[in-house]
C-alpha cells in the first residue's frame, strides 16, 4: 500500500548531460503505476534551474513497462517545452510511445462550447432563468389553446385516438390509484379527527368532530390529498411517458403520419383524469369520514349512529358538489402539466428526468394555487355557508 | 398527380421535391444554408456529408417536421410551409418515414403499428387490414412477428418493421433517416436490396439520409453533399459520378474515404 500511495519517483527518473545543451531524461522501472501520475514538476525544476539547457532527449532501460500514465506525463512535458521553446528529442523513447504521441498530436484541440454546464455567475443565472421562465409562458398558452382545440375535436368526434389504450389509461389512473388513496384519506382523517376531538372535548362539544371531517374532506382536503398524489403518481407518469415517446421519435412518428399528438396522446388522457379526479375526491372524502367515525367511537366515546346521524346533517349537495367540481379542476391542471413537460421534453435521459420532476412541481404549484383561489371565490360568492 | 407537367423538356424526368433557398437555424445558430436541389420522381435520392453536418436537420425540414428558417419546400406545385394545415395533411399522407432508431410505438404491438395508419386513413375493415398488415411485415422479412411488442425486437429488426409501417399506406415518397445504421453487412445490404425494389416495381421516390459509402453507390443515382465547415451544399448529383468527376477536392475525399 505504501508503495501505492507514496511510490518513489526519484528511482523513475535519472537525468544526465550528454552535452552542455541537452538534457537526457532516463526512464526507469515501471510506468504503470496506480492511481498516481507521476508529477512533471521535478524535471521541470531542473530545466528552469539550468538556462544552458536548449534541448532534451530521452532514453530508457528496455525492461521499462508503460501506460498512459507514461503519456501524459510525456506531453505535459512536451508541453512545458513548447511554451518554453525548448527542443525534445523523442528517438529515445519506445516506438508505442512515439506513434501514439504523434497521433494525439495530430487532431487538433477544438473548443467546442456545449450548451450546457459553462459557469456563469449567480446573478446572470437567476437572470436567464427568469427568461427562460417567461419565454416558456407562450408555450404554456399554446399548449391549453391546442388541448381546447383537441377538446373541440373530440366534442364534435372528429378525434382520432385509441380507445382500447383509453380504457388502460383510465384503469391506471382510477382504480390503480385506490390503495394509496385510500390508505392517505384514511390517515388524514384520522389526524383530523384526533387534533379537532381534543380541542372540542374541552368545551363538550366532541360530536361536532362529524361536522368538522365531514365537510372538510368531503370539501376541500379528499380533493386536494388526491390531487397531490396524483400529480405525483399519474402527473409523473404522463411526463415520463410522452417524454420518453419524444426521445424514441415516436412522436415526430405521429406527426409525419398527420395524426395529432394532442388528439391521440394528450386527450385520452386528460379526458381519464377528468372522468377519475372527482370520483376520487369523492372516495377519499368518505375514507376520511369513516377514520373520523373510528376516532370518536374509539377515543372519545360517541356511538356510530350519533356521529352517522350529525354527518348528515353537516353535509348537504353543496359539499359533494364543490369538492367533486375541485377535483375534476385540479384533474385538468394535473393532466396538462404532465403532458406539457412530456411534449416538451428533450431527446436524452437526463431530459426525462427534469421533464418528470417539472410536470410534479408544476402540477402541485397549480392544485394548491388553484385550491387557495376558488376557496375564496366560492366564499365571496356566499357559497361558503355551514348550514 | 400521375398527368404530366408540360413545361418539363423531358417528359420522364419530373420534379416531385425541389428544396429552395432553404436555410436551417436552431434559434440563432445556422446549421446549413442556401441549399438548393430537386428529387426527381423515381429517384434514389441521397443525403449525404460528415458527422454532424445537419442531414438528419435537412430531412427533418423536408418532412415538415422543422419549419425552415428561410426558403421554401416544395412537394410537386405545392409550396408545403404556405400551404394551410388541409393541404399539409394532405401531403405527409404521401409520403412515409423511416427513423434512425425506427419510432415504432412502444405501447402497441408491430400488427397494432402498421393496421393504425391503415385504420385512420383508409375505410378498410378489420380483416382486410389485418391481410395488408401480414403482407407488410412478409415484405420486410418479419412474417409472423404481429404480435410482438416493439421491446421485444432487435434494432435491425425494429428498422424493418418500421419500413413496414412506413410502407403501410403506399406512399409515393419513402423517407430513411441512417437505413444501414447498426445493421450488420448482410442486413444492412438486403435493406438495400428491398429499397431498389420497392423504387423499381413500385416507383416510389426514395430519399435517404446517409454516410454508408457502400449503400451510398448500390443505391443512389443522385444526392446533395451538405459540408459541415461552409455550412452549405458543395455537390450534387449522381454519387458515382461525383466520386469519379467532382472537381471539389472535399466531396473526392468523403466519396473515396479519404484516399485520392
Amino acid at each position: 500500500m505504501t508503495a501505492q500511495h507514496n511510490p518513489d519517483f526519484n528511482s523513475m527518473l535519472e537525468f544526465n548531460n550528454p552535452n552542455p545543451v541537452t538534457l537526457n531524461i532516463v526512464l526507469k522501472g515501471s510506468w504503470q503505476l496506480q492511481n498516481v501520475l507521476p508529477p512533471v514538476e521535478p524535471v521541470i525544476r531542473k530545466l528552469s534551474s539550468s538556462l544552458q539547457i536548449e534541448r532534451i532527449s530521452f532514453s530508457c532501460a528496455a525492461s521499462t513497462s508503460w501506460d498512459s500514465r507514461l503519456l501524459i506525463f510525456l506531453s505535459k512535458l512536451i508541453r512545458y517545452c513548447d511554451e518554453n521553446r525548448l527542443q525534445v528529442i523523442t528517438d529515445g523513447l519506445p516506438a508505442g510511445v512515439r506513434r501514439l504521441l504523434d497521433l494525439a498530436a495530430s487532431s487538433p484541440t477544438i473548443k467546442a462550447t456545449s450548451q450546457r454546464g459553462n459557469n456563469e455567475s449567480l446573478l446572470s443565472r437567476v437572470g436567464s432563468t427568469t427568461q427562460d421562465l417567461v419565454a416558456g409562458a407562450p408555450d404554456a398558452l399554446r399548449f391549453l389553446g391546442a388541448s381546447l382545440k383537441s377538446v373541440a375535436r373530440l366534442v364534435t368526434g372528429k378525434a382520432q385516438y385509441n380507445r382500447a389504450e383509453f380504457f388502460y389509461i383510465l384503469q391506471q389512473v382510477g382504480p390503480q390509484a385506490l390503495p394509496i388513496v385510500s390508505l392517505i384519506s384514511f390517515l388524514v382523517g384520522l389526524i383530523l379527527a384526533y387534533m379537532g376531538a381534543l380541542q372540542l372535548e374541552r368545551f363538550g362539544a366532541q360530536i361536532y368532530i362529524a361536522d368538522l371531517v365531514g365537510i372538510a374532506m368531503v370539501r376541500e382536503i379528499g380533493s386536494l390529498m388526491t390531487a397531490i398524489i396524483v400529480t405525483g403518481r399519474t402527473g409523473a407518469a404522463y411526463a415520463a411517458e410522452l417524454g420518453t415517446m419524444q426521445v424514441n421519435e415516436e412522436i415526430d412518428a405521429f406527426k409525419t403520419l398527420g395524426i395529432s399528438p394532442m388528439d391521440y396522446l394528450v386527450m385520452p388522457r386528460l379526458l381519464a383524469l377528468v372522468l377519475m379526479m372527482p370520483l376520487l375526491s369523492l372516495y377519499a372524502g368518505l375514507v376520511g369520514i369513516v377514520a373520523g367515525i373510528i376516532i370518536s367511537v374509539n377515543v372519545f366515546d360517541l356511538s356510530v349512529y350519533e356521529y352517522y346521524q350529525q354527518t348528515l346533517r353537516a353535509l348537504n349537495f353543496t359539499h359533494f358538489a364543490v369538492g367533486m367540481m375541485k377535483g375534476t379542476l385540479y384533474g385538468v391542471l394535473i393532466a396538462l402539466a404532465g403532458c406539457l413537460r412530456g411534449i416538451q421534453c428533450g431527446r436524452s435521459a437526463q431530459a426525462v428526468g427534469q421533464a418528470t420532476t417539472s410536470a410534479v412541481v408544476t402540477g402541485i404549484i397549480s392544485v394548491v394555487i388553484a385550491a387557495s383561489v376558488t376557496t375564496v371565490m366560492l366564499q365571496k360568492m356566499g357559497m361558503y355557508e355551514f348550514h | 398527380m400521375n398527368s404530366t407537367n408540360p413545361d418539363f423538356i423531358d417528359p420522364d424526368v419530373q420534379a416531385h421535391i425541389t428544396i429552395e433557398n432553404l436555410s436551417m437555424a436552431y434559434g440563432d445558430v445556422v446549421i446549413q444554408h442556401d441549399l438548393n436541389f430537386t428529387i426527381n420522381r423515381g429517384d434514389i435520392f441521397i443525403i449525404m456529408g460528415g458527422s454532424g453536418c445537419g442531414k438528419t436537420t435537412l430531412l427533418k425540414h423536408i418532412i415538415g417536421l422543422k419549419r425552415p428558417a428561410t426558403g421554401n419546400v416544395y412537394f410537386e406545385n405545392d409550396n408545403y410551409w404556405l400551404s394551410g394545415p388541409d393541404l399539409q395533411q394532405k401531403i405527409k399522407r404521401r409520403f412515409g418515414v423511416m427513423f434512425q432508431a425506427g419510432a415504432l410505438w412502444s405501447s402497441m404491438t408491430l400488427a397494432e403499428n402498421i393496421a393504425l395508419p391503415l385504420s385512420e386513413f383508409t375505410e378498410l375493415h378489420a380483416a382486410e387490414i389485418s391481410e395488408l398488415v401480414s403482407f407488410k411485415l412478409a415484405l420486410v422479412g418479419l412474417a409472423g412477428h404481429e404480435d410482438y411488442y416493439p421491446s421485444e425486437l432487435s434494432g435491425g429488426m425494429r428498422k424493418r418493421a418500421s419500413l413496414a409501417r412506413a410502407m403501410a399506406l403506399d406512399p409515393e415518397i419513402l423517407f430513411f433517416d441512417e437505413p444501414g445504421a447498426g445493421l450488420d453487412p448482410l442486413s444492412a445490404r438486403r435493406l438495400d436490396e428491398l429499397i431498389l425494389e420497392l423504387r423499381d416495381s413500385l416507383g416510389t421516390t426514395i430519399v435517404a439520409v446517409t454516410h454508408e459509402l457502400a449503400s451510398i453507390f448500390t443505391i443512389g443515382n443522385n444526392s446533395v453533399f451538405l459540408d459541415t465547415d461552409s455550412r452549405t451544399m458543395i455537390a450534387t448529383g449522381n454519387p458515382l459520378k461525383l466520386r469519379n468527376e467532382s472537381t471539389d477536392p472535399r466531396v473526392r475525399s468523403f466519396l473515396n474515404r479519404g484516399e485520392q
